[in-house]
Formats: C-alpha cells, structure tokens, sequence
C-alpha cells in the first residue's frame, strides 16, 4: 500500500514535470518559461524525494530543532509559518530599504531587473503577502485549534496551503524582477499564478471552516469571526479584480477584464479591502487572542467586539473610492466612498479600545513586560492611522495629500506600526511555546527590538509627513505674478534630505528585525540568555524603617 | 451544517439573537459574505450601466499594434508605481499638465494607469510635449536631461529589439474583452507594427485604420525595431487623441441638459 502511494506521487510529479518541460518548450515569452522552469525544478525535487523515500523536511525540521514526537495540537504547519514569516519579513524590508534608497541614491538602480519600478512590487508584495500572509496562516492555524479544542481538519491540505503559498510567493517575486506584471497594485501577478493562488485559498477556507466545524466548544471565538470574513473577502476580492484575458495559455500576458473607470474602482475596491481585510481583519483575529493570552485578563467587551466587527466589515468595503478623489471617477462614487471612510473610523477605534482595555488591571505589565509594550505600541499605531485614514479620505484633504508621500507614510505607519509589532509580539509569544522553550533567548533583546522599531517608525512618518504635505504645497504655489512657482524637478531635489531620513527610519526597523531573527534562532537552539531582568523593584533598606515617634512640642 | 457540539446542547437551549451565528459557521460565513458583497454591487455595479459614468467624446480609438506594445512595457517597467496618468480639476494641475483628464480617455485601457504616486510629474498629456530625440535620451540617462531627477536609466530599451510572439493575438485578446479592434485591424497587426516605427512607409494607410497616429522612426535607429521605438511611440501619444476643447461644450450641452 506504501509504496503504491510512493509510486502514484513519483507518477504525479513526473506528470507535473512534463507538463512544464511542454510549457517551456512551447512558452511564447521567456518570463512565461522561466515560470515554467521554477514549477518543472520544484516537480522534479519532489519527485526524486518520493521516489527515494528522502523526506527533505525531516532534516529541515532538525535543522530547525522542532519538537519531535505527537503534539495535542497540530503545530508543525505553524513552526514553519513562524520561520516562513520571519525568512519573509527580513527579505520584504530589505527590499523596502533599497527603494528608500533608491530614491535618495538614483544610481542605485540597476537596469533592467533591479529597478525600481520592478523592486517597488517586490517589496510591497513580500511584506503584505509574504511576511503578513504567513504570519496570518500560521497564527490562524494556532488559534483557531486552541479556541475551537480540536486539531486541524485535513492536515495534509493544512500542508499543503502552507507549501502551495510559498509557491505563489516565489513566483510572484520572481515575476516582478522579470517585469511580469498586470500593473494593478497589490495585485501585480499574471493570470496563472492568480489561478494557482485562487486553489490554495480556497484549501485554506476548507481547512479552516473544517477546524470549525469540528471544534468541542459551543461558541465560535471572536478571532475566528475575523479570521473567517478576512479568508471569505479576501477570496472574493481576489477572484474578481483579477478577471483577465490571457493573450495566449502559453504566455505570461494578459489583460484586465475591466476598463478604464470601471477598472479603476474595482481595483481600488480590491486594494483598500486588502488593506482592510487582509492587513485589519486578518491582524485583529491576532490581536483578539494574543493580546488577552499576554496579559492574562479577558477581552473587555464582548458587545463592542461584535458591534465593531459586523460595522468594520460592512463598512470597509464602501471606503474604496477615496483612493479615485477628483480623478474622472463620477462624483457620486467619490462622495460616497469618503463618507463611508469617515463612519469607519468609529468602528475601525472600536477594536482599538477593546484591545487597550483589556489590559484594565494589567497596565503594569506595560513597564514589565516588553511583548505587552509591543503589543500596546501596535494598537496605538493602529488607532493612529485608523483617525489619519479617515482624515486623508476627506475631500479637501485628499487634494492636498493624494499623489504625495504623505500616502507613503500613512500606510507604513499602520503597516510597519501596528501589523510589523502585532506580529513580531505574537512571534515572541509563539516561539517559545511552539518549541518548548521556558521562554525567548533574551527579554532584553526584545527591548531592542521594540525601540528600534518605534524610532524608526517615527522617523519613517515624521519625513513622509514633512516631504508629503511640502510637496503638495510646492505643487500648487503661485508667485504673485500669477505663475506656478515651481517647476517639478524643484520639488524632487526639495525631497532629498525627507529620503535619506526615511532610508534611515527603515534600516532601524530592519535593524530590530534582524536582532529579533538572532533571538529567535538562539531560542530555537534552546539557550536562555544570561542578564538582568527587566523588572527590579528596587530595595531601600534606609527607607526600610519605622519612623520614630515625635514627641509634641511643649 | 450544524455543529456537532451545538447539535449536543440544542436540546437545552434555543440560542437567540448573535448567539446563533456564533454557533453556526455556516451561517456566520453566510451572513460575513453577504455583509461585505453589500458595498462593492452598490458601488461598482452601476459604473457599468449609469451613461454619463463615461461621457462621449471624439476622437478616441484603440491603440495601434505599436503603441499597445510600448504601453506593455510601461507595464512592464512599473513606470505606474511612479507617473499618474490622472490630471485633477484644479487650476495648477490643468496649468501644469493640460486639460483634466475625462473618463472616456481611459476607455480602452485594460487596465486603467491612473496611477497612484507622483514621484515623477503626471504623464496623461505628456504626448507631443518633449520630442523623439528628448525622450530617447531621458530614458537612456535622465539625470542627463533633468539634473535633479531621480529617474533609473532604461538604456537597455534601445538595445532590446522589440519581440512580440503575436501582436494580432495581444489585439484579439482585447477585442473579447471589447475593445472594437475589426478583423482588418487584427489581420494586419503585425504589418501596422512595423509600419508604424518605418521611415518609409504609407502613412495613409495606418491613418485609415489609426486617425491621428504618427508614423516614423522613434528611437534614432531606423535599421532598427526596438523596445525604444515602441515606448517613445506610446508616450508620444498620450492625450492626443481627444480635442479637449469639443469635449469642454459637451460638459456645458451637459450641464444645460441638467445633468
């Protein structure tokens, strides 16, 4: 029976790799066969493991020091999304960081693969996907045993989402530097790696609803209710705003279903969703078990949690027009989108609040505990750009902002303020539990990290703010002789110094980054760093005493 | 489906009011999906059906064999992640780029590139403003053209001869998806290409099926078909297809009309 299956999974890949060999072969463009290539090589790898019975992941398991053994729960899909999230993240804001400078440094850009038209996907890909997307997957898969009782349903599909999503990533990223694109951002793959994504997502719906369906606890836990609406509209989002019509099913080109206006609002309606499913519903599902687990107190409100879920998900998806102000977008749409995008702001504040209190009779644990800071850091960052948002979607606001960095910065101060330190604090948390640790490497080192994080934070959105708002006031200034004032090559030399501070607000952010991978890599190698604690009360034995009694004047 | 658990303690208790979908994912995915389809079929749905969502004007056309392919590779380069092709009504865009933009400009854009950043300046009326030479020597070395500019160099353009595996394919595939390319139009795609970049050629002939298209040799090399000759083609045509003053007296037949 074994090796039957053996045999049917040699035949399948050796299937696949045909295929692809056929695809290369008959490609009508070298990106569609360099595509090709990487699918036949994966194929092929995997056949020679199944046919020789080497399990490749048994030695990456012990070069990642996983537990051996039956776990209550199904972790193994999770402790390699923790070191995919990690890998991912390093990757995404080194390339974030070599835009930055890029823009300060032109002769950086090396033509034609490592320019930035072509890097500046790649990054924002590798973060939002790759770096949150893994973050997501592996969080929800830990979550949603834990809250439900139950392990997984269908771990080789769990599996196989996990795999099957790195696929898409490498594809995705190895598409951009070869200039395969369909130009809509954040939704830049072409057709087939569309297609493929479509079949992972809908086996992570599949496993996920499964795990539901089969959970010993009555009630569905609220981050499963989040969970599941950023799963279900992320799937609609995705399937819809990349209809396209491929040139040849042999070629990477194709072209987007919709013109024009039409095509304009149904990307923005799948863009801003993306930020507000994928990087807000998704991320509160987190934050809705973490921040409770870290401060061992229970969610504040339950009320608030289900008035603020059902109006951000019915809200959110009217916002998108705000990105379409005064362009040739009918005015009604425009309209609509802003006001929508300013109700949002309540609910959006809602999670906010429900998140910081419940830290009510725990806020010691801010001074104490460097997880707890991180995680109320991210909330803040979060209520942050959620008010900022709403600000920016206004009309006359809008006018002044759109088309600056302005934009820039907002969107990094809520991605890099609250989904990059709601993820490292939930990594902080996972890791040493995951491995069966007594805790990470070094506490102090998370300190670090938190630090590096938030300056640089600030130095990322303090210069985009400067460089966004003087830019669209140097765009729109008359002389008093009635003629603009300044010509467009005098407002990018104005940016330089706004960039170089941007690039430097990165590298901190980097910086901490890369000392987390340190710490988490010492812990998987089960060492407990040797240092002070974070918490010292401090003893003095002078103040340590009775106060003597005064005798009363006479 | 109910779930199992539930099915255990209905017996007990009817669950009311968000009780039920908190224990009922189905329900719970059911009502989510609903929840958030809402504003997408208000929203998007009737820009597809209200009329005066794309004005009529004249001139527009679909692109030609050449100016699709050097639009492809304005994809290609992610020159979008940095040029709007979106100009506002205010008076220091329009003093600035040209006539704002109108909706019907981008009709056969699959897909729009309105754009989202101005790191370089807008580029919808761009066409006709800079000449060949201009253009060759900005992509090639911008920094030799503007000093302050942080553009990358895209020498490799004029090196790279420009290879399309079928541009009557790239033209039919547009026609599915609406565009009104006619037969004629697809049956000489491949010919119009390298008409359009020729230094000799019958220029009434691509007039005949592309009015207002420019013929000549683009990048400087007329031995030669590159990617070069097909980008400058496509920036040389941005915004000029549509007389933006005959549209100015529809908006007012527009406004009289109560609209």
């Amino acid at each position: 029976m074994q090796a039957e299956n053996a045999l049917g999974r040699v035949g399948l890949w050796f299937g696949v790799m045909l295929l692809s060999i056929g695809a290369i072969v008959a490609a009508k463009d070298s990106g569609f066969a360099a595509h090709a290539t990487i699918i036949g090589v994966v194929a092929f790898l995997l056949m020679c493991f199944s046919a020789a019975r080497f399990d490749p992941t048994s030695n990456a398991r012990s070069f990642f020091k996983m537990p051996e053994g039956p776990t209550r729960y199904d972790d193994d899909p999770v402790r390699w999304g923790v070191i995919a999230t990690l890998f991912w993240g390093i990757a995404g804001m080194l390339a974030g960081v070599v835009i930055a400078l890029q823009m300060a440094f032109p002769q950086l850009n090396i033509e034609p693969y490592l320019n930035f038209g072509r890097l500046r996907p790649l990054h924002t890909s590798a973060v939002i996907f790759a770096f949150g997307g893994n973050a997501l997957i592996a969080t929800s898969y830990y979550i949603v045993q834990r809250t439900c009782r139950t392990q997984l349903a269908f771990p080789s599909l769990a599996r196989f989402v996990f795999w099957g999503y790195q696929l898409f990533i490498v594809l995705a990223a190895t598409g951009y530097l070869l200039g395969i694109t369909q130009s809509k951002e954040y939704a830049e793959p072409e057709w087939y790696v569309d297609l493929w994504l479509t079949v992972v997502w809908l086996a992570y719906l599949a496993v996920f609803i499964g795990t539901i369906v089969r959970r010993r606890e009555p009630h569905i836990y609220v981050a499963n209710w989040f969970f599941l609406a950023f799963i279900i509209t992320v799937a609609m989002l995705h399937v819809v705003n990349n209809l396209a019509m491929p040139v040849s099913l042999l070629g990477a080109k194709s072209y987007s279903a919709f013109a024009g206006v039409q095509d304009a609002l149904t990307q923005w309606w799948y863009g801003h969703n993306a930020v507000g499913f994928f990087l807000t519903a998704g991320f509160l599902a987190m934050m809705y078990y973490f921040v409770p687990k870290q401060a061992e107190r229970p969610v504040y409100s339950y009320r608030l949690s289900i008035i603020h879920f059902w109006s951000l998900i019915f809200l959110y998806i009217w916002a998108g027009p705000h990105h379409l102000h005064y362009t040739a977008l009918p005015d009604w749409a425009q309209t609509l989108g802003m006001v929508f995008s300013i109700m949002l702001w309540m609910p959006s504040w809602g999670g906010m609040i429900n998140g910081l209190m419940t830290l009510n009779g725990a806020w010691d644990k801010i001074r104490t505990d460097p997880i707890i800071r991180m995680m109320v850091m991210a909330l803040a960052f979060y209520g942050m750009s959620t008010f900022e948002g709403p600000m920016m979607s206004i009309k006359a606001v809008n006018s002044l902002s759109h088309y600056t960095d302005w934009t820039i910065g907002h969107v990094h101060s809520g991605a890099l303020g609250w989904n990059g330190l709601i993820t490292f604090a939930c990594m902080y948390y996972l890791v040493p539990r995951l491995w069966k640790r007594e805790r990470m490497y070094s506490l102090r080192m998370i300190n670090w990290h938190f630090w590096l994080a938030t300056i640089g934070i600030v130095f990322y959105a303090a210069s985009m703010w400067v460089a966004g708002i003087m830019q669209g006031l140097m765009w729109r200034e008359y002389g008093t002789d009635g003629y603009l004032l300044w010509s467009f090559a005098d407002t990018v030399s104005a940016m330089f110094p706004m960039y170089v501070m941007r690039a430097v607000g990165g590298l901190m952010y980097l910086s901490g980054a890369l000392i987390m991978t340190y710490n988490v890599w010492m812990t998987l190698a089960g060492k407990l760093r040797e240092e002070k604690s974070m918490t010292e009360t401090p003893y003095d034995a002078d103040a340590d005493r009775p106060i003597p009694a005064t005798v009363p004047a006479e | 489906m109910t779930d199992p658990v539930v099915k255990e303690t209905a017996a007990l208790e009817k669950p009311k009011g968000h009780k039920r979908l908190e224990r009922n994912v189905t329900l719970l995915s059911a009502v989510t999906l609903v929840a958030v389809a809402i504003g997408g079929i208000v929203e998007i749905a009737p820009l597809f059906w209200i009329d005066n969502t794309i004005e009529k004007v004249e001139g527009m056309r679909p692109y030609t064999p050449l100016e699709l392919a050097g639009r492809d590779i304005y994809i290609r380069e992610g020159c979008y992640t940095c040029h709007s092709q979106m100009i506002r009504p205010f008076r220091d865009e329009v003093e600035r780029y040209g006539h704002y933009s109108l909706a019907a400009e981008s009709m056969y854009d699959h897909p729009f590139q309105w754009g989202s950043k101005r790191t370089g300046p807008d580029l919808a009326r761009v066409g006709g403003r800079y000449s060949d030479e201009w253009h060759v020597q900005h992509l090639k070395d911008p920094q030799s053209v503007v000093p302050e500019s942080i553009m990358p160099t895209y020498s490799f353009l004029s090196e790279t001869p420009l290879e399309i595996a079928d541009p009557a394919a790239n033209l039919k595939a547009l026609q599915r998806l609406g565009v009104p390319y006619t037969e004629e139009h697809i049956a000489n795609a491949e010919s119009d290409l390298k008409l359009q970049a020729a230094e000799f050629g019958s220029a009434a002939e691509l007039e005949a099926r592309y009015p207002k298209s420019q013929m000549r040799d683009y990048d400087g090399d007329p031995s030669r078909l590159t990617e070069m000759d097909a980008l400058v083609a496509y920036l040389q045509m941005l915004g000029t297809l549509v007389d933006v003053n005959s549209a100015a007296a529809q908006e007012e037949l527009a406004e009289e009309k109560g609209r």
